[in-house]
């Protein structure tokens, strides 16, 4: 018995999310809707996984519950080896910072330079000193090959420029869990390639595994795999229920 | 070599945050230093009136004050028997006495003849009545009769005294409708209850103001001999004396003169009530110009939360941009008040000051102000939601 429970918990170490009958609802009583229908799905480390699927089929709010950034309502939910469902609002905020995250809109904070945005990701490293982390902010920008732009505040870059500090801002944290939603939205083909090239790489580097929201077919020859999503499950690419 | 306090060293997010929009820094700092600046003058005023009050009072060469228990201020005194004051030489502590005869009396310009209240103190001149080591040569001039020594320190309105007293021009004007010449000058100060002073002799003063009885005093002036512990004298002259006279200490004369005006009177209350509305204005001003930085950066937060930070560390940062605001809105407060201070202590003569108390107790004040108002402004910290970034 043991030995079966310490088999199980080397599985799940392999894996970076695991879920197991997920649902998830908006709205009470007879506005109440199910957004998430017993979705099962797991990734494992180092691998980029690409979620498609139309407008309002659930894809952000899976993305959500993986980030720790709602309360987990039904299933299994685990996230490097944290469960989710019932855990607490301090163990969900400790988790966030092992996870980094990409936004659509890029939510750089318009005060702060290329550099200090990186450098707010990198601020949540323990025991580094506030020089450690300005150069581990300034090799991320070199990373993105933005090194030349590290004092421009955000209004003076363009879209693909924000995007990588955005990106260089989620892996400055050493996350082992990236999600991203949209990231090549707004950038052309050859600039959303490289960005996605960049996520591959660094993935495979840091072993952190990616789980990228998108509808760009230009980049679906990059990914591990590929999922669709369609009301609230989630199908292989081959349209088979997962 | 290792520096420590690098590790704690981070991006100044709240000041980055308040720097973003300079146009809107400037605003808020100017609305907290005018409610600092509002502050100041209101509690300069409060401070200054309650001082003044007691100007003479603290001049005046005594340990212990005997006055009417009808008295209730300088403005309002009562008289009481002299031959009180003989009986308090009874006490072997008692050194000397001195009787004081206080009034307001008419005086008139010698400029433009127009006439004004003038606070007037009758003494014998051979008795010690102040404090100021000069005084007593003044005071001898003041054994002839009709002789007033004139308060320098007197609001303009009562005429170049001064002016023509120290060009040796002879000062020649009317008391009460009598006859004086100025003798000399002193160094009084005008009062919120008078804008100025004259001392004169008794004899004097029972001629400008026949009304008043002869063996009736205002104030009565006791010197104790050197080592004798005024309370304990005091204490017991109470006991011994009639109930027509009250014995107070020169500290206790001070403290009854200025609660009256405390107490008694609205203009505490007025000044307190103008500092409470600086006070709210400034709260106002800061929760609103925090209250929209929240508001504004609200997207900013919520990824701040989604990247792991707390929601205590962006608790601190909008406490550490109130501290800001307060810092900055204070100094430009602070300088002004100064300035201000200045303007009117040559325009009106009073004695406001900026004393450390005053210092202190607006920056304590413009502190609270501040962080109250980024203590409710944090409350919109809340719905910063991270889930709906994405």
């Amino acid at each position: 018995m043991v030995k079966a429970n310490k088999s199980k918990n080397n599985i799940t170490n392999l894996k970076t999310v695991s879920i197991n009958n997920l649902s998830h609802f908006y709205g009470k009583n007879e506005n109440k809707k199910q957004v998430l229908n017993d979705v099962n799905l797991n990734i494992d480390k180092g691998e980029l996984v690409l979620l498609k699927g139309p407008s309002g089929c659930g894809k952000t709010t899976l993305l959500t519950l993986i980030g720790a950034l709602r309360t987990c309502q039904s299933g299994d939910l685990t996230v490097l080896n944290n469960q989710l469902n019932g855990a607490s609002r301090k163990t969900r905020q400790i988790l966030r910072r092992s996870i980094g995250m990409i936004f659509q809109g890029h939510n750089l904070l318009r005060c702060l330079t290329a550099e200090q945005n990186v450098q707010m990701g990198a601020d949540l490293i323990k025991g580094s000193t506030y020089l450690q982390r300005r150069e581990i902010a300034r090799n991320w920008l070199s990373a993105v090959g933005l090194e030349e732009h590290h004092k421009k505040l955000p209004n003076d870059l363009s879209g693909g420029q924000k995007q990588r500090v955005a990106i260089a801002r989620a892996l400055s944290a050493n996350p082992k869990l990236l999600l991203a939603d949209e990231p090549t939205s707004a950038l052309d083909s050859v600039t959303g390639r490289e960005i996605v090239t960049l996520l591959r790489k660094l993935a495979k580097e840091q072993n952190c595994s990616v789980l990228m929201v998108t509808h760009d077919p230009r980049i679906s020859d990059m990914a591990d795999r590929i999922l669709n999503m369609e009301d609230g499950k989630i199908y292989s690419a081959h349209s088979e229920l997962i | 070599m290792s520096f420590s306090f690098l590790k704690f060293r981070k991006i100044p997010l709240a000041w980055l945050l308040l720097t973003r929009q300079p146009l809107r820094l400037a605003v808020a700092i100017a609305g907290i230093s005018f409610a600092g600046i509002l502050m100041f003058m209101q509690l300069g005023f409060r401070d200054g009136l309650f001082d003044t009050s007691v100007t003479i009072h603290k001049l005046l060469d005594a340990d212990l004050v005997l006055i009417s228990p009808r008295s209730k201020s300088s403005i309002s005194m009562s008289g009481f028997p002299k031959r009180r004051l003989i009986q308090t030489l009874a006490v072997e502590d008692v050194e000397k006495t001195a009787p004081v005869n206080l009034n307001y009396l008419l005086w008139r310009n010698p400029e433009n003849l127009k006439t004004r209240s003038i606070l007037a103190l009758g003494f014998n001149p051979s008795d010690s009545l102040l404090l100021d080591e000069g005084f007593s040569k003044k005071a001898y001039k003041l054994r002839n009769p009709s002789r007033v020594l004139f308060d320098k320190l007197s609001r303009p309105e009562f005429g170049p005294i001064e002016e023509w007293f120290l060009s040796e021009k002879k000062v020649e004007t009317e008391v009460a409708g009598k006859r004086v010449i100025v003798e000399g000058l002193v160094e009084l100060g005008p009062s919120f209850g008078a804008d100025g002073n004259l001392i004169t002799s008794r004899e004097t003063f029972l001629r400008l103001f026949p009304a008043n009885p002869p063996g009736s005093i205002e104030i009565g002036l006791v010197k104790l001999k050197k080592g004798s512990d005024p309370e304990l004298i005091s204490r017991i002259l109470n006991n011994s004396l009639p109930n027509d006279v009250k014995v107070l200490t020169k500290k206790q004369f001070i403290e009854f003169e200025k609660n009256y005006w405390k107490n008694s009177t609205a203009i505490g209350f007025i000044f307190s009530l103008g500092a409470l509305m600086g006070f709210v204005v400034g709260c106002v001003v800061v929760y609103q110009i925090l209250y929209s930085d929240v508001t504004d950066h609200l997207p900013e937060y919520a990824t701040l939360l989604a990247m792991g930070y707390r929601l205590k560390s962006l608790f601190f940062v909008v406490a550490r941009e109130g501290f800001l605001l307060a810092l900055f809105g204070y100094l430009p407060a602070y300088f002004s008040g100064q300035i201000l201070y200045s303007v009117i202590r040559s325009s009106t003569k009073l004695p406001i000051i900026m004393d450390a108390d005053k210092t202190i107790l607006i920056f304590v004040l413009v502190l609270v102000m501040c962080m109250g108002s980024a203590a409710v402004a944090m409350r919109k910290l809340v719905d910063a939601d991270p889930a709906e970034i994405f």
